[in-house]
């Protein structure tokens, strides 16, 4: 039996700074997740994390196979880190990666951002991050609403039933 | 678990208000149900809402993606027709089950 909460989630403020896929779409997920249940949901992508907020990367994001601990072949081995430093297996793994998750539907990164601001959410891009990277409002998304400093995102997470997560 | 009366019919619906037997969904109890959450359906919710059915009876699983690439209304306009929570509203007023879905 689910009650209700006395004290429900009302906002959600996703910061996401890392460029993997599984960080990466951990953050989309939280904050799709959150869009379609109704709770008003800010993004801020940093550092890495903007990758999946520039248009040239964020087709191509990889993940770890050199160094990744948690990384397996799939018969459940452990994937060897001298493997996935052969060239050209980072980019196999990372595209067959992406193959898996549009079997199940999910939808790829420029979608994923589509569909979190068409149901309401917000996303930033962080000013930091983004004169670091040298990167200008045009090479971003057309769903990135603004370039903002992370004191302007903390003004913008006020308020009671507010969480803020970090990706 | 409880019951209610929606359009002159007695439904059981578990505590989350969903229906608990889906035949006996019509399409007057959708226009009761959604006036309690004080939305007009129009052509355009039947629309969806007959295509979530559809999609259940084939045994297919919900998700928002799928609602924008039916062609039938894109993801804005999905939740411009269900204000709030859009899957589990549109299934609640659909006679369906909560929808278990990330995406």
């Amino acid at each position: 039996m689910i009650q209700k909460e006395e004290f429900p989630l009302k906002k959600v403020c996703l910061i996401c700074a890392k460029g993997s896929i599984e960080d990466v779409y951990a953050a989309l997920v939280m904050a799709n997740g959150a869009v379609m249940e109704g709770i008003e949901t800010k993004v801020f992508f940093t550092f890495f994390g903007l990758d999946a907020i520039t248009k040239k990367q964020m087709t191509k994001l990889h993940t770890a196979t050199v160094g990744n601990p948690a990384m397996r072949m799939p018969n459940g081995w452990a994937f060897p880190s001298l493997l996935g430093a052969i060239p050209g297996v980072e980019a196999g793994v990372s595209a067959m990666m992406r193959n898996q998750m549009e079997q199940l539907d999910i939808p790829t990164v420029p979608e994923f951002l589509e569909m979190i601001t068409a149901g309401g959410g917000v996303i930033y891009a962080c000013k930091l991050a983004v004169d670091m990277f040298k990167l200008k409002k045009e090479d971003l998304s057309d769903e990135v609403t603004d370039i903002i400093t992370i004191g302007e995102f903390y003004g913008l997470c006020g308020g009671q039933g507010t969480q803020i997560i970090f990706t | 678990m409880s019951q209610k009366t929606y359009a002159g019919v007695v439904l059981e619906l578990n505590d989350e208000g969903y229906m608990l037997d889906k035949k006996q969904w019509t399409k007057d109890i959708a226009k009761a149900i959604a006036q309690e959450e004080n939305i007009e359906l129009t052509d355009k919710h039947f629309e969806v809402i007959e295509f979530l059915r559809d999609r259940v009876s084939k045994g297919e699983g919900l998700t928002i993606r799928s609602i924008g690439k039916s062609g039938i209304v894109d993801i804005k306009g999905f939740y411009g027709l269900f204000p709030g929570a859009p899957l589990k509203l549109a299934t609640r007023i659909g006679g369906l089950p909560k929808p278990v879905s990330c995406v």
